[in-house]
């Protein structure tokens, strides 16, 4: 007799029940009269790291965008469909979008500290949001996202100093450390290591690890080997569409669709 | 669910990747073909009684350790060079294990070359049928087996997966006959368990065939197969 099973296709160890964190349902989105986005369902799970891959125009970085109300700041952005943080509906007419953005923090592909010095990056935040009541709570503040952010040790002596003066995996870090100043409860990065050097990406990816304890985190990558590194679960894009959402394991070995085989194995076009 | 051969025909975007892989599976090909023919020649020195043949199986042995350092050489550089994914993936990394299968066959039939040296020097104990047999029911299950590879066919590896059965079956039978001879005659003991060990090298080919067989369901379909097999006695 010759039985055929899933190679593992049990859910990742760390997490044995998974809780849904954000879930979207028939997300449908137009820039302009051009669709981007079609009926795309997914559910990401708390403290996972799901990944999100495709190629360039899929549609990933701007499904990622609708996360966080990203593309409000678009004019010709038109969405439609339900996504849900915590299951409560983000798009909602009572939703304060400020507050929205601090639970779901942004990293960006390339390192945008702003032009300030070390420390005013971290805290401005902080700041804005009134999460610290003096100087020291502030401080206290800083440190701990410098920290989580595996940043500290290289730059404590130096908070003064301009965070554009920092090299670029550095910069990278600041800006994840400005993002986990104000608690998010996810963290969405779009292509965070695509402008480093392997070594400062060995250290994003280091901290996108430690980071899974605490919060839930999305990433957008080209980097294929990148994505089977990080994430536990793997979603495929192709035309606004979402093709395959598997675990990650799975994904990179044996896909489920042809799509996704061609693409991850470089058969694409 | 995709068709698997489908996707391995497919081109690359890379197209020297594509070659790289045809190169790989044309050296596992070419290994096989040797293993196969290491078989072939034992048998032979064995049923004839052929010194020098045996010696020249032995020799031959070589060429497919040899073959086998190229193909994982091979495998390693691609591995590190495209970091393969999916099919591509498992074509490389079943590559490197199906080389060490071929190599163990390639094993045994040095093996049975050894053993055919000495029992040329002693009388026969029997006329030769069984081991003959199995021998040729392994061989072409090496043979088919190599097609389904070149083939990408799983299900016709699974085909030759269950013919190992019947090879066990010889083999099994065989033990009892030849401990009758043992029990029967003790000085037959020494020419006996000597048949013993190359009808067992037989048997273990077959075992390695079969295990050629699973890596390639693996390869093609990405998934194990369960292996509830018996057949050891």
């Amino acid at each position: 007799m010759v039985a055929t099973q899933a190679a593992s296709a049990s859910p990742a160890p760390h997490s044995p029940p998974a809780t849904t964190k954000v879930s979207a349902r028939k997300v449908n989105l137009w820039y302009g009269e051009k669709q981007a986005l079609f009926d795309v369902e997914l559910d990401v799970y708390e403290n996972e790291v799901t990944a999100f891959i495709g190629p360039s125009g899929c549609g990933k970085s701007t499904f990622l965008r609708c996360l966080n109300r990203m593309n409000d700041t678009i004019a010709i952005c038109r969405i439609q469909g339900d996504i849900r943080l915590d299951g409560q509906d983000i798009y909602d007419k009572g939703i304060d979008v400020v507050q929205l953005r601090a639970r779901v923090g942004m990293v960006f592909q390339k390192p945008n500290p702003f032009p300030k010095s070390i420390y005013d990056n971290v805290a401005y935040g902080p700041r804005i949001h009134g999460l610290a009541a003096n100087k020291a709570e502030l401080d206290e503040i800083v440190e701990t996202s410098l920290r989580g952010a595996a940043l500290w040790n290289e730059v404590a002596d130096r908070l003064d100093q301009p965070g554009l003066g920092l090299s670029g995996g550095q910069q990278q870090r600041l800006c994840i450390a400005r993002a986990i100043a104000v608690s998010p409860e996810v963290i969405l990065m779009d292509e965070p290591c695509s402008a480093l050097d392997p070594i400062a990406t060995a250290h994003v990816e280091e901290l996108i690890e430690e980071l899974r304890d605490r919060y839930t985190i999305i990433i957008v990558t080209h980097n294929m080997q990148q994505a089977a590194r990080v994430s536990q679960r793997t979603a495929f894009f192709h035309l606004g569409k979402l093709i395959e959402l598997s675990p990650t394991d799975r994904i990179f070995t044996s896909p489920e669709h042809q799509m996704t085989q061609d693409y991850i194995t470089g058969r694409f076009g | 669910m995709q068709d698997p051969n489908e996707a391995m025909q497919r081109r690359h975007t890379v197209s020297s990747f594509d070659q790289e892989l045809t190169d790989l599976t044309n050296q596992i090909v070419q290994m096989g073909a040797h293993a196969e023919r290491q078989i072939a020649l034992a048998l032979k020195a064995l049923v004839e009684r052929d010194d020098e043949l045996a010696e020249q199986v032995i020799e031959g042995d070589k060429a497919v350790d040899r073959l086998e350092e190229e193909i994982d050489q091979h495998a390693i550089r691609m591995l590190a060079t495209r970091q393969p994914m999916a099919v591509d993936l498992r074509v490389i990394a079943m590559s490197l294990k199906l080389s060490n299968d071929l190599e163990r066959i390639s094993d045994y039939a040095k093996s049975i070359a050894k053993r055919s040296r000495r029992l040329s020097s002693a009388p026969q104990l029997k006329p030769l049928v069984t081991i003959p047999h199995m021998a040729s029911l392994v061989q072409a299950m090496l043979k088919d087996v190599l097609d389904a590879y070149i083939d990408r066919n799983a299900e016709k590896a699974m085909e030759v997966w269950h013919r190992d059965q019947a090879v066990d079956d010889q083999y099994n039978s065989l033990f009892r006959e030849l401990i009758t001879f043992i029990l029967e005659d003790p000085r037959t003991t020494s020419t006996a368990i000597d048949l013993l060990f190359v009808a067992k090298n037989v048997e273990r080919m077959g075992d390695h065939a079969t295990n050629i067989a699973e890596k390639i369901h693996y390869m093609v379909h990405g998934v194990q197969i369960n292996r509830p097999r018996s057949g050891q006695p």
